[in-house]
């Protein structure tokens, strides 16, 4: 870096070079060229900050024009009239409906999507593991859409069988009884949601799965352990964090996700304490359903609803990069 | 518990190379024998094929006997992980698991073959780093990773873990060569205390260190680069090292090549 | 000799299976499921196979334990499970590639891509998405003009200049930004219409999308960039080459093949993103070329619109899955290209 400082312009080195100087001469910039690409540089990424601050101002400002009509409450309501007076409107069933729909989802898709890193890194023919994988990667860019188009086709349909079995046989548990409707609930809508994250779930504990240094593996080996033991001694203990924040990855998606769970979902305004009955209800869901009729004010309802999502998906984010940044201290004290 | 290991035409393979070619020699139990030869010369290879390792690396597959006391490691319905167990392995860097104690490293390979009760596993660890010369230095943190041991203490704590099974041969891949002087004089130390118990066989760079710690040396090489790598010749340390019988081996020996 | 009496067990010899127990394993477990479900006159082949499988499992277990013993056996079923995961999760993705070109081959042809809707009914067969491929490629070309460059240059600042605490914030909010769902960055966008009271226009979802694009760019990019060895930038800034120039001539030029993959695998997520062009373009039946003004159409959102609108058949249900097709064609084939450019271009390592 202090390389550029042969610059010729560059002045003698004063005693006591100003805050300016030392932060310009770090980063070379003195020429008009370096000046103006550093510029160039450093602007985009303050935009991009800008950005971000926009997004929560605005986000916030348009919500607080909401919520401060709402008659009912906000956080616990019932029910989302805005076109009404007085507006009355709440997130309750929409953070329940997401949470649910999202864990379901985790619970789903983690294991199977570990089995199949392991799968490609350590069970499947080497001829087979790199064409699956190149698959699956595929599979990750396959538009939402699309899944939601299948899940209306293929998913709903069949989840009938699914569910009447779970009705005989668990439906005393509550969460698993059926009344019979169309099987357009939160268990369809969250096994959708697995089908969808699996494969970015996949791919980073594939990746994760495969930086396990060799020598650990070999050490288990050398003591006489089965493919199965490795896996449990070297492999799963040094991968946990990354699949930990690979399932945060995948999270992140699932709580966002919009037009999947609107084609799939029909929506009421309940909570429902099965999985099976039909109804409930997402933020991105609701916001893509009811955006169509809503008024100005509807809309900042709905921006109201988005806000909150945002604050959730952030927190989730804020979690996987904690625990990746613990790994990483993990990692260098080992090294 | 020492067994002799009789090797006879072995011939080794990564996909379409081939990595060693035709070894035959006999490893007396109890006893130290170093393997010695250029970079490249196949001896860590050959080592890998003693305990079946070799054919872990993708690609890598085995011709020819390896008799462990007159049972062929290579035979049909040989477990290659039974014979992992027989026989230990140490490796070139200090492989602790990272996120495992003290105790639980030492313990590793045992808890893998069945269930052992608290006090049968404190004894055996106990025993273990005390074999390893390390009982001493971490007596007072058992629970502590041993990740947090320095690289020589890591070495001997990989010792102990390979120990604890009580295998019959203990093959050690360049042990020595991530260590500093003094971490690898400890090692050859217990190299010397540990052959009381076990056949050992270590590879290594270091030619004053196959003279310190071994009774018989092989000399692996190979004709050039991309050819198969061959034993030389295998004989007593103190002939090798004083009057070998071939030419190469005393070119390399008095430094000419390699 | 031969009368000596303790001849030790073999310890290597453990017994094993014999390589085609699994088979006989599963054949016999099939066996049993099917005539379990005959004899119970279970109606669902899915309970069969369920039956099946449990069959299988147990045995293999059993089996196993008794001949090879627990390790052995557990180790066994580690790679059942492993197995049985792996499918599992090939029936869904198998059959969502075949269904959509099952159905999309239905009404795609060329004059599906050359017409658009007008004043088509939903229950009417014709028309086309050549209004939605327009709007598509508009909102999603200067979505990627917008967001390749801002994010490209970050990633210079970020890897080139970037120390202290600057680059720091910028690295933590891009991580931040990753996470948003895309229907957030479309009300953020909607929030600035309606403050300024605008309508729908295709330029306004270009913008949500290239907030969509933007860190992943510049994530793709940073990796690229650090693969860029250290030497090559102090050879050239030792020649005297200004840093500008080095980055522009040098450093760049290295990595342009990963970036370009990078943009393009950022321009396939984006091109199927649905929700912020549903809050921000409105679709729109007629040909609008301008995405400046006026409500466009969009091939991911003529999906949703179409679907929506014909109740599950009909005319509009098999234009929804020929749009699919089309989509899921373009975005595979960039995703192809994309990653074809990135292994021509990659640096040979091993592994």
């Amino acid at each position: 870096m202090d390389i550029s400082t042969q610059d010729t312009k560059t002045p003698p080195p004063s005693p006591q070079p100003s805050a300016a100087e030392q932060k310009r001469a770090a980063h070379g910039a003195t020429r008009p060229g370096d000046r103006i690409f550093l510029g160039l540089s450093r602007g985009s990424g303050i935009l991009l900050l800008a950005l971000m601050a926009a997004i929560a101002v605005f986000l916030t400002y348009r919500a607080s024009l909401a919520i401060s009509k709402d008659d009912a409450n906000f956080l616990t309501a019932f029910e989302w009239n805005t076109g009404v007076v007085p507006p009355r409107f709440g997130i309750a069933v929409l953070a329940f409906g997401t949470i649910v729909s999202s864990i379901v989802a985790m619970v789903i898709a983690v294991p199977i999507a570990v089995a199949i890193a392991l799968f490609l890194t350590h069970y499947a023919p080497r001829k087979l593991s790199g064409p699956i994988a190149y698959v699956i990667d595929l599979l990750a860019a396959v538009p939402s859409i699309v899944y939601g188009l299948w899940g209306a086709l293929i998913l709903v349909p069949n989840m009938t069988g699914l569910f009447g079995w779970l009705d005989t046989y668990f439906g005393w548990t509550g969460i698993f009884s059926w009344e019979g409707g169309a099987p357009r609930s939160m268990l369809t809508v969250g096994i959708l949601l697995a089908i969808m994250i699996l494969p970015i779930i996949t791919n980073v504990s594939r990746e994760v799965f495969r930086q396990v240094p060799q020598m650990h593996e070999e050490a288990a080996l050398a003591l006489g352990a089965t493919r199965w033991e490795v896996i449990r001694m070297s492999v799963l203990p040094f991968g946990r964090s990354g699949v930990i924040s690979a399932s945060m990855l995948g999270l992140g998606r699932a709580l966002g996700e919009t037009m999947a769970v609107a084609t799939v979902l029909s929506p009421d305004f309940l909570i429902h304490g099965s999985l099976l009955n039909p109804g409930g209800g997402t933020f991105a869901q609701n916001i893509a359903s009811k955006f169509g009729e809503a008024t100005e004010f509807g809309r900042d309802a709905l921006i109201a609803s988005g806000l909150v999502l945002f604050v959730i998906t952030l927190l989730v984010n804020g979690a996987a990069r904690a625990i990746i940044a613990r790994r990483k201290e993990y990692s260098g004290a080992n090294a | 518990m020492a067994k002799r290991i009789d090797v006879s035409g072995l011939t080794a393979y990564y996909g379409t190379h081939k990595a060693i070619e035709d070894i035959s020699m006999t490893v007396e139990p109890r006893s130290v024998t170093a393997f010695i030869g250029p970079s490249g010369c196949g001896k860590s290879t050959f080592l890998r094929t003693l305990n079946r390792m070799h054919e872990v690396t993708p690609g890598g597959r085995v011709e020819g006997k390896v008799l462990l006391d007159d049972e062929d490691l290579y035979g049909a319905g040989i477990d290659p992980v039974s014979v992992r167990r027989e026989v230990g392995m140490v490796f070139q860097r200090p492989n602790p698991f990272p996120t495992m104690s003290i105790f639980d490293n030492v313990a590793a390979g045992l808890r893998l073959n069945g269930n052992y009760k608290k006090s049968e596993l404190q004894d055996v660890v106990e025993k273990s780093l005390k074999g390893a010369n390390l009982w001493n230095e971490v007596k007072d943190r058992l629970n502590k990773p041993g990740s947090g041991l320095s690289g020589g203490q890591q070495q001997r704590l990989c010792i102990a873990r390979a120990i604890a099974v009580e295998p019959n041969v203990l093959l050690m891949d360049e042990p020595c060569s991530a260590l500093d002087p003094i971490s690898t004089l400890a090692i050859e130390d217990l190299i010397g205390e540990l052959k009381e118990r076990f056949t050992i066989v270590i590879v290594t760079h270091n030619m004053q260190q196959a003279a310190r710690v071994s009774d018989r040396t092989a000399f692996f090489n190979l004709a050039a680069v991309g050819q198969p790598g061959k034993l030389i010749e295998i004989d007593d340390t103190e002939r090798i090292f004083s009057n070998p019988s071939v030419q190469a081996t005393e070119d390399y020996i008095s430094g000419r090549f390699g | 000799m031969s009368t000596v009496i303790d001849k030790r067990p073999s310890t290597l010899r453990g017994a094993r299976l014999p390589k085609w127990s699994p088979y006989a394993i599963a054949a016999g477990s099939a066996a049993v499921a099917i005539g379990v479900g005959t004899a119970a006159d279970l109606a669902s082949r899915v309970q069969w196979g369920l039956i099946a499988g449990l069959l299988f499992i147990i045995s293999t277990y059993v089996i196993a334990a008794r001949v090879e013993g627990r390790r052995q056996a557990k180790d066994r079923i580690a790679t059942c499970l492993v197995w049985v995961a792996f499918l599992l999760a090939v029936v869904p993705l198998v059959s969502l590639i075949w269904v959509t070109v099952e159905r999309g081959v239905k009404v795609l042809d060329v004059y599906f891509l050359t017409h658009s809707m007008g004043v088509v009914a939903d229950t009417e067969v014709g028309g086309g998405i050549y209004a939605a491929i327009i709007g598509s490629l508009e909102q999603v070309g200067l979505a990627t003009l917008i967001g390749a460059p801002i994010g490209v240059l970050t990633a210079i600042y970020l890897v080139e200049y970037g120390r202290g605490n600057l680059s720091r914030a910028i690295t933590f909010f891009v991580d931040v930004m990753t996470g948003i769902p895309s229907i957030v960055a479309g009300l953020f966008i909607l929030s600035l219409m309606l403050m300024w009271d605008m309508q729908p226009f295709g330029f306004a979802g270009s913008l949500a999308l290239a907030i969509l694009m933007m860190p992943v760019i510049v994530r793709s990019t940073e990796e690229m960039l650090k693969l860029v060895p250290n030497e090559l930038r102090e050879a050239s800034l030792a020649l005297g080459v200004p840093k500008w120039r080095t980055i522009l001539k040098v450093v760049l030029p290295t990595s342009i093949g990963g970036i370009t993959t990078g943009i393009m695998l950022a321009v396939a997520r984006i091109a199927g993103e649905t929700a912020p062009v549903l809050l921000l373009v409105f679709g729109n039946p007629f040909i609008n070329n301008n995405p400046f003004e006026g409500a466009q159409a969009s091939l991911p959102l003529y999906i949703y619109q179409q679907y929506a609108n014909s109740a599950g058949s009909g005319a509009a249900y098999d234009r929804a899955w020929a749009a699919s097709l089309t989509l899921i064609a373009f975005v595979m084939i960039l995703n192809l290209v994309a990653r074809g450019i990135a292994r021509w271009k990659a640096p040979k390592t091993g592994r």
